[in-house]
This record gives structure tokens, sequence and C-alpha cells, in this order.
């Protein structure tokens, strides 16, 4: 951050190159660190799906009107017949090749199904993420500036009523004043029943592939669409992340070199936003990283209450449909999405603070 | 030092009315909340019927006051036991280091890093829905905040010279935990139950508005919710909103609780605490 004045120079080109080796470094000592991490995760899971309810098969097809032999099958099929030390190994290598297994329900691999749907969660989350980000950054940095005063308890009113907010509940708020009431936008899914069958995808996310085709109207079908799900994902996010700037904020400012920034004359405008934010921003990346856990729960309901044809839904389509297969493939996929958000997150945060370094 | 007084005392009012019409609640709704009682369906609130009525002709108003029993009792109980399992294996872990504490730590870690509604919703689908599956499920997907609290206090205080003097005394690993580590840690436990709580209450309300909880006629917010959701697009509001504005009162009356708990017990942290 402060090495950016120096990058002119013969010195500064030296620094800034060890810096990227530093960084590389860094990078592969945290992957080093996900590995465990993530195999003790997809232990969990397995653990929670395969041992927990002792017969998966008698769990997914106990309640229906079948034979002993389709039971039987089942169990072939998702290879719960052998010991568990075979299954778990089997679990991880197909983890590995990227086999997870085939749906009951349609006969596709969980895999091909699952990166059709991830789109549009990715879509959901990122907007829904940029607007906790924006909204709690703002109103976070203004109580912090704002100590003690009306505005600064009011933002912290705002912060704990959000934790106590059920997702799902705003939505359907949301649904009932702004898509039944008043008819600003639509009630759920990605594009317009009518006007959207037409519409060939590419990526599956739809603004970019709207925009990719210079269709401006579906475009703007998808964007409204998107409107009502990523503000009730986001509001309910912004509270940490509104929680955390104002904190870090706050602690930010009482340092020395603020004071010092401030005694050279600066304009308060140029301390806020130069010298302490960049310094408040690292805590606030973390805690960023952190929320996306949160936000996946939340895109579980946020896709539920938005009919959003996302990962969240095929998961729970799945519960429904007793498929067992889709059911461990997604709930694999969420723990490596999460476990790869992570690793983005520790490598953004050494980029932002320079003294991280292995 | 009035704000978190203030926040606490407003807390525990709102969580103390919830207690009591939760518990006498056969004393306080006007009607039986699975019985229909009068021949309009989907009337709107007002004339006799403060929140409406539903599709089945039943008194949503009744319905809310008895819909708290369950996520009241799901909370409570998994609370208690993710509690007292995440808060012994935090001292364990912390106090015995070595790769006890290490391999405890990531496996905690572990399930933190995972969307606890996630997580929830898997263990409930496998173990299938009800009362006591709903409380496991939350109960396991909490235990980490308490392991992590409780953890990192018994690191502190294992390094302190009282512990040190009990050990040298001969004090047995058992004696020193109950004795010194415990009582010394738990102040700042007792800040994660109010959070948990007004978590839980959440986690019980999307579960069972998931479908996972109980089957009806049993009043519970959640479910509640989902019944009113097929009748929002027909503009059918109040089988939604107070089953809703309920469940943010009460979950905010317990994190207020913990706000206000939080700025006591540990004034050190207070400035620090958004």
């Amino acid at each position: 951050m402060h090495g950016d004045e120096h990058w002119g120079s013969e010195s500064g080109q030296k620094e800034q190159r060890e810096r990227v080796v530093g960084v590389g470094r860094y990078i592969l000592a945290r992957l080093a660190l996900t590995i465990p991490m993530l195999l003790i995760l997809l232990t969990v899971v397995f653990l929670i799906l395969r041992v927990v309810p002792g017969d998966p098969c008698l769990a997914m097809l106990g309640g229906r009107n079948v034979g002993p032999e389709e039971i039987d099958n089942c169990r072939k099929t998702l290879g719960v017949d052998r010991p568990v030390a075979e299954q778990y190994l089997t679990y991880l290598k197909g983890i590995i090749r990227g086999d997870f297994g085939e749906s009951i329900r349609t006969g596709l691999p969980v895999i091909v199904e699952l990166l059709e749907r991830f789109p549009a969660t990715i879509e959901l989350a990122f907007t829904g993420m940029f607007i906790a980000v924006l909204l709690g950054m703002v109103t976070g940095i203004f109580a912090a500036t704002h100590s003690d005063r009306p505005a600064d308890h009011a933002v912290r009113m705002f912060n704990i009523a959000s934790f106590a907010m059920p997702i799902f509940w705003i939505g359907l708020m949301f649904i009932s004043i702004f898509a039944v009431r008043l008819r600003w936008l639509p009630v759920g899914g990605r594009l317009d029943p009518i006007g959207g069958a037409v519409f060939e995808p590419i990526t599956r996310f739809y603004l970019l592939d709207a925009l990719l085709q210079r269709d401006i109207p579906t475009f703007l079908d998808a964007l409204r669409h998107l409107v009502l799900p990523a503000i009730t994902l986001g509001l309910v996010v912004s509270g940490f992340i509104g929680r955390m700037s104002r904190t870090s904020m706050l602690e930010v400012l009482g340092k020395e070199y603020v004071t010092a920034a401030r005694s050279k004359g600066l304009h308060e405008r140029v301390v806020i936003g130069k010298h302490a934010l960049r310094n408040a921003l690292i805590p606030i990346v973390t805690v960023i990283g952190l929320q996306f856990a949160l936000l996946m729960g939340g895109a579980i309901l946020t896709e539920t209450v938005y009919s959003w044809p996302g990962v969240a839904r095929y998961l729970l389509e799945s519960i429904e449909n007793r498929d067992f297969p889709a059911i461990q493939g997604t709930v694999v996929f969420i723990a490596l999405f999460i476990s790869a958000v992570n690793l983005g997150v520790d490598v953004l945060y050494a980029r932002l603070d320079p003294r991280v370094r292995y | 030092m009035r704000g978190p007084r203030i926040l606490l005392y407003t807390g525990l009012a709102v969580v103390g009315l919830f207690v009591l019409v939760t518990i006498f609640a056969p004393a306080v709704a006007p009607h039986d909340p699975t019985q229909s009682i009068t021949n309009e369906r989907l009337r709107p609130p007002g004339g006799g019927f403060l929140m409406g009525t539903d599709q089945l002709r039943r008194d949503v108003f009744s319905r809310v006051i008895f819909g708290g029993r369950i996520p009241l009792l799901v909370a409570i109980f998994s609370c208690a036991t993710s509690l007292t399992l995440g808060t012994t294996l935090g001292w364990l872990s912390g106090f015995s280091g070595g790769w006890v504490d290490r391999g405890l730590s990531l496996v905690m870690d572990a399930i933190y890093s995972f969307p606890a509604l996630v997580l929830a919703i898997a263990i409930v689908a496998m173990l299938g829905p009800g009362l006591a599956n709903m409380i496991a499920a939350i109960a396991f997907v909490y235990v980490p905040a308490y392991f992590r609290v409780s953890r990192g206090q018994a690191l502190v205080v294992r390094e302190q010279e009282f512990v040190e003097a009990a050990r040298a005394m001969g004090g047995s690993t058992l004696r020193l935990l109950v004795r010194h580590i415990a009582p010394n840690t738990l102040s700042a436990v007792m800040t994660v139950p109010s959070f948990n709580i007004a978590d839980a209450i959440l986690t019980e309300a999307a579960l069972s508005f998931l479908g996972f909880g109980l089957p009806p006629p049993t009043p519970d917010w959640g479910f509640d919710i989902q019944n009113g959701q097929r009748f929002l697009q027909s503009g059918f509001w109040w089988l939604i909103t107070f089953p809703g504005l309920v469940i943010v009162t009460v979950s905010l009356g317990f994190g207020m609780v913990g706000e206000g708990l939080n700025d006591l017990l540990n004034p050190r942290r207070r400035r620090s605490v958004g």
C-alpha cells in the first residue's frame, strides 16, 4: 500500500518483485493448509450422509412402496453394501476425479446438473454480496465517523435487527409489497416466461449473456428479476459487514498515523478515504470472506422464495425426491466452493496487507 | 453506560414476555389453534380476529401465540446441547494442547466454515423431519461457536499463575479443569447462548419453513409462513406478516440480551463490539 509510491524507482521494482514472490509463497502455504481442512470437511459430510443415517437407501426409500430387491439395487448402485472404509475411499476418489455420481431422478451426472445451475447461484450471491458490502461499508464507516451520535445508534440498531430477520420472510414481504401490491418487479424466476422463452444462454450468467448478445430488453428483464432476490440476500448479510466496518474504522481512527495525517492539515476526506479506510479494509475483507458461508445458507432460502433455479434449490429438490447422489454431490460441491472462496479471500488479504508474508 | 443497560433490559422484557406467553399459550390464545372457528376462510384482520383467519378457517392470532412453542423448545434444547458439548471440548482442547488441540480445532474450523443452514438441512434430510432431529441438527452446527470461545479462554487462563500454582501443588487435570479453568472462562462463554438462541430460532424457522419440521396441524411460525406463501400472490398478506413479525421480535429480543450481556460482562471489549 505504502509501497505504491516507490514503484517507479529501482528499489521499488525490487521491492515489488520480492512482494510477488512473497505472495506466491503465501498462496502455496495457504493451499497446503486448505487441503487438510477440505479433507476434514469432506469427511464430516461423508459421516453425516453415509454413516449417521445407518443406511442411506433405507433413509431414502424407506417411506416408499418398494420391495426389498429395489433397496438391494439401490445399495449396489450407491456402493453402501461395501465396508465403510472402502466406501470412503471410493467417495474421495470420485471427488478428486470430479465424478459426483449420477442423479437417480434424471440419470444425468450430478456435476453436469450442478454446473448448469451454478451460474444462477453465483450471479445471485455476488450481486447480493455487492449490495451487502456497499450498504455495510457505507453505513459502518458513517457510523464510525459519527460515533455516539444519533446516526451511529440508528446504524447499530439496524445491524442488530438485520441478524434477527428471517431471510425467507423478508423475501416474501418484498414479494408481497413490490411484486404483488405495487407490481414494480416480478415475483420470481430469472426471466419473463414469455419473453425469456426464446433466449439462449451461453455462459448461463444471464446478465452477461444478454450483454454478449446485445439483447438489451433481455438484459433489463434479467436485471428486474435479480433486484429483489439480491437485495433480500444483501440486506441480511450487510449487518455483519456494517458492524465490522464500524469497529475496524473506529480502531483505525484512534491510531497515531491518523492523528499524524490530520495534524499535517490534510482534508478529513483524504484522512478517512486514504489513510484510515485502506487500513480498516483488512479485517473487513476477512469478514466478507467469512460471510460467504452465511450467504450460501441465505441463498437456499432466497432461491426457494424467488424460484431462482440455482444450486441451493437443486439441493432441496433432491431432498424432496430423495435423490441421494444428488444430495451428496451438492453438499460436496458447496464445500468445495466455500473452501475456494476462503482461499481466494486469504490471497486477497495478502495483497491488501503487506505485512502478511510467509 | 446507559446504552448497554437499555439494550439488556429491553431484550429481557421481550424475552420474558415471549416465554410467559408461550408457556401460558392456552390461557392467552382466544381459540384452539388447530380447529376451524368460523365459517369464513381467509378473513382479513379485524372484527374479533386480530390477525385474520387462514384457509382452514383457523384463527391466525391463536396460531401465532401457540407457534412459539416448537421454536422455543428446539432453541433451548439445541442450545443446551451445543453449550455442554462445545464448551467441554473447548476446555479440553485449550487445556491439553498438542495434537488433541490441533485435531479438534481443525475439525471445528471445518464445521464452522460450512454454511450452518446447509449442514442442518443435510442432517435433517438424512435423519428425517421431526422435533428430536431438528434439535440434533441445530445443536451440531453451533458446537464450534462454543468451542472457539471456551478454547480461547482456556488458553489464556491456563498460562496464569494461579493455575500454575494449583498444578505445582499437585492438582489433577480434572481438578484443574473443574476448579480453575471452567469458572474463569464462563463469563466469556455465557454471552454466546443468547446470540445462539436468537440464531437457533431463525434456523428452526427456516427448517420448518422448508418443511423439515413437525407435520401439520402443529402451529409453528416457520411452517405457517410456508403455508401462507401459497396465498401471497392473491393478496392474503396477513398469513405471513404476523408470524414473521413475531420471529423478528423474539430473535431481536434474544439478540439484544446478548449485546447487553456482552457489554456488561466483557467491559474491556465494549469499544470493539460494533
